[in-house]
């Protein structure tokens, strides 16, 4: 039986040589030597344009006569006024048993839509983009687009994520290596300028790797030494676009495993910051590691994500006011990621890692733009919480996205009581007025 | 989504005229067929548990709501008596009572009796809010909690009960020192229920 196989099976070998060779003689010219060099040559933009051109056609077939708008009309209102609207006739202020329709129809119309709890899963698309995963409503329509989509899922699945995935495991592993040699050499400026030379080559490499198509605005905005980059937080990806561009040190927890081997490649280079779990919770502790790091200005500028965890893209949730309090430049950077080639946002509580990066790397392609704002800083008599708003304002509005004032951390736990006082304290200054009669216990 | 529920979705989506009606019939909510997909959706995505019915924890997941002070009663008007899981027909049958009223409603000859949105069925949504243990009237301690959940810790027991006491007074007409359903309707004659109690669907 096997002497029949001998002749196919050297055969078998020599296809699979010949095209494992052309296969990373291909990657290599196309892809890693110009992220070496930080050249383009352009194939990543004409993929999109084409993919543009295809999701159009797609979404006409499609039935889109629901399209995804707002379901209710909210009015502004605000509690005073309603209720000075509900009162009988009296001016004098006083309860009515209406009183309770304000409270009734806000409480209803945030069990329809509210403002949060949307920004914790994946933005909701009017056009499809061929992947399943984004269109809620899929169901045959015509067997031309089912076609089209089972193609797109073959080129995905069977092209696009192998290369991908090679290129993943290059540019990791490339890290890895050359920063450990690299912290081989005595410390000065050879020592850093090849750390950023090694840092920017092996991240353009993990962007090819994610068929990242970015655009960078306002360059010449680009953070500087002494100071803290802070940008809103959509994914981890987020970290490999800004490094692509621009060396900065990173701020993180140690973990184990991978990530472990990485980081401790990453600091063998140059100084990054990075928090054993225990050291994370003492915040005078972090505050002085980044105020000692942000004061020596050979050191390259923090990257800090202030709202803490991902947020679906659609707006900028509360920034924590401890990257505010160091007092020194702040560089705001916007990113915004275009849904329509692929979902950026990684839910958390939904998705492990792997599966995140699994999603990323065969979806179309990431797209993105990235804006570097005009440095700011601590105004006198602004105090933390203030000016963290205030990045956090210009960032949103850069960046085309809603400015909450909603807490982040309101993905996992429970909003604060004191909330529901304010509230409280507002209805009883209507109910009795804010004259001397109203005694409060 | 739990594939019965995506075969319900479908099945709307795809329905003829005849079977919209019979749809129809079974959801006792005249809303489009995209109000009501999108309806189904919101529910979906507020069922952490995945199970087809929301809990009380998955309201109050929200943090809007959640500071409401009125919060607490407003969950339980989506809860029938004695049950801890709302499904999506009964999430649907509360939230009906806030579409606005329409003039010419379509809707007389499907249900029975009132649709769930008249005026009459507002009102009716409001008092089981103050009505804390179901029994049709309001008492003045239940006057008082309700009261004591909108303003807080901000003002006085002892002035707090005067207002009490003095809504009770100008609403009683039968002299029970409760509030029944009938006087509720005649105190409230000349507010705007059906605008303060509706919210604009959009499409």
């Amino acid at each position: 039986m096997e002497s029949y196989l001998f002749p196919f099976d050297s055969l078998i070998c020599m296809l699979l040589g010949i095209s494992f060779t052309v296969w990373f003689t291909l990657l290599l010219v196309f892809i890693i030597v110009p992220a070496i060099f930080g050249v383009s040559f352009g194939i990543r933009r004409l993929y999109m344009k084409s993919l543009i051109k295809l999701f159009e056609w797609a979404t006409l077939r499609m039935d889109n006569g629901e399209t995804l708008k707002r379901i209710i009309a909210k009015e502004p209102v605000s509690l005073e006024q309603e209720i000075q609207d509900m009162r009988r006739g009296g001016a004098e202020p006083e309860f009515d048993m209406s009183d309770i329709f304000y409270f009734c129809r806000r409480g209803v119309e945030s069990i329809v839509d509210d403002e949060v709890t949307k920004r914790f899963t994946a933005e909701e698309l009017e056009s499809w983009n061929l992947l399943t995963r984004s269109n809620y409503n899929f169901h045959h329509i015509s067997t031309r687009l089912t076609a089209l989509w089972g193609v797109g899922v073959l080129i995905r699945y069977g092209f696009l994520l192998p290369l991908r995935v090679t290129l993943a495991f290059t540019g990791v592993g490339l890290l890895v290596v050359l920063t450990s040699i690299v912290g081989l050499f005595p410390n000065g400026r050879m020592k850093n300028y090849l750390s950023d030379k090694v840092h920017l080559m092996c991240y353009r490499i993990c962007v090819r790797a994610l068929t990242a198509i970015i655009t960078y605005h306002d360059s010449e905005n680009k953070p500087k030494n002494g100071g803290i980059c802070v940008a809103n937080h959509t994914s981890p990806i987020d970290v490999i676009i800004l490094a692509s561009d621009g060396c900065y040190a990173m701020v993180g927890q140690v973990h184990g495993g991978l990530m472990g081997v990485i980081q401790r490649a990453m600091v063998k280079a140059c100084p990054h910051i990075w928090f054993e779990r225990s050291e994370v919770k003492d915040r005078h502790l972090v505050a002085k590691r980044l105020s000692d790091h942000v004061a020596d200005k050979s050191k390259l500028p923090i990257l800090i994500f202030p709202e803490g965890t991902c947020i679906n893209n659609t707006s900028v949730m509360m920034f924590k006011k401890g990257s505010f309090e160091i007092g020194c430049t702040v560089y705001p950077v916007a990113i915004k990621y275009d849904p329509r080639f692929g979902d950026a946002f990684w839910n958390s509580s939904k998705f492990g890692m792997v599966n995140y990066l699994l999603h990323m790397m065969s979806s179309w392609a990431i797209v993105c733009s990235v804006w570097y704002l005009p440095p700011m800083s601590r105004m006198e008599g602004e105090d933390a919480v203030q000016f963290a708003n205030r990045v956090k304002a210009a960032i949103a509005r850069k960046g085309g996205l809603a400015d909450l004032l909603w807490d982040g951390g309101l993905k996992r736990g429970k909003v604060k009581e004191v909330f529901k006082e304010e509230q409280q304290k507002l209805y009883s200054k209507v109910l009795v007025g804010s004259s001397e009669d109203g005694s409060s216990s | 989504m739990g594939l019965q529920g995506w075969r319900n979705v479908l099945a709307l989506k795809t329905s003829k005229n005849n079977n919209r009606a019979a749809w129809q019939r079974a959801f006792p909510v005249p809303l489009s067929h995209s109000q009501i997909t999108r309806l189904y959706s919101r529910f979906h995505s507020l069922d952490k548990g995945e199970n087809g019915a929301l809990s009380r924890e998955d309201f109050q997941r929200i943090p809007e709501l959640a500071i409401n002070p009125l919060g607490d009663r407003i969950i339980n008007a989506f809860f029938p008596e004695g049950e801890d899981q709302a499904n999506f027909r009964g999430f649907m049958r509360t939230l009906a009572h806030f579409r606005p009223v329409e003039d010419n409603e379509k809707n007389k000859d499907l249900t029975s009796g009132e649709p769930l949105n008249s005026r009459t069925n507002k009102l009716l949504f409001a008092f089981r809010l103050y009505d804390l243990d179901r029994d049709d009237k309001i008492s003045r301690d239940e006057l008082l909690q309700v009261l004591r959940m909108m303003v807080g810790v901000n003002i006085s027991d002892e002035q707090l009960g005067s207002i009490a006491d003095r809504t009770i007074q100008e609403a009683d007409t039968n002299g029970d020192m409760c509030i029944s359903f009938s006087e509720f309707i005649k105190v409230l004659e000349k507010v705007d229920v059906e605008q303060k109690m509706s919210i604009r669907f959009l499409h």
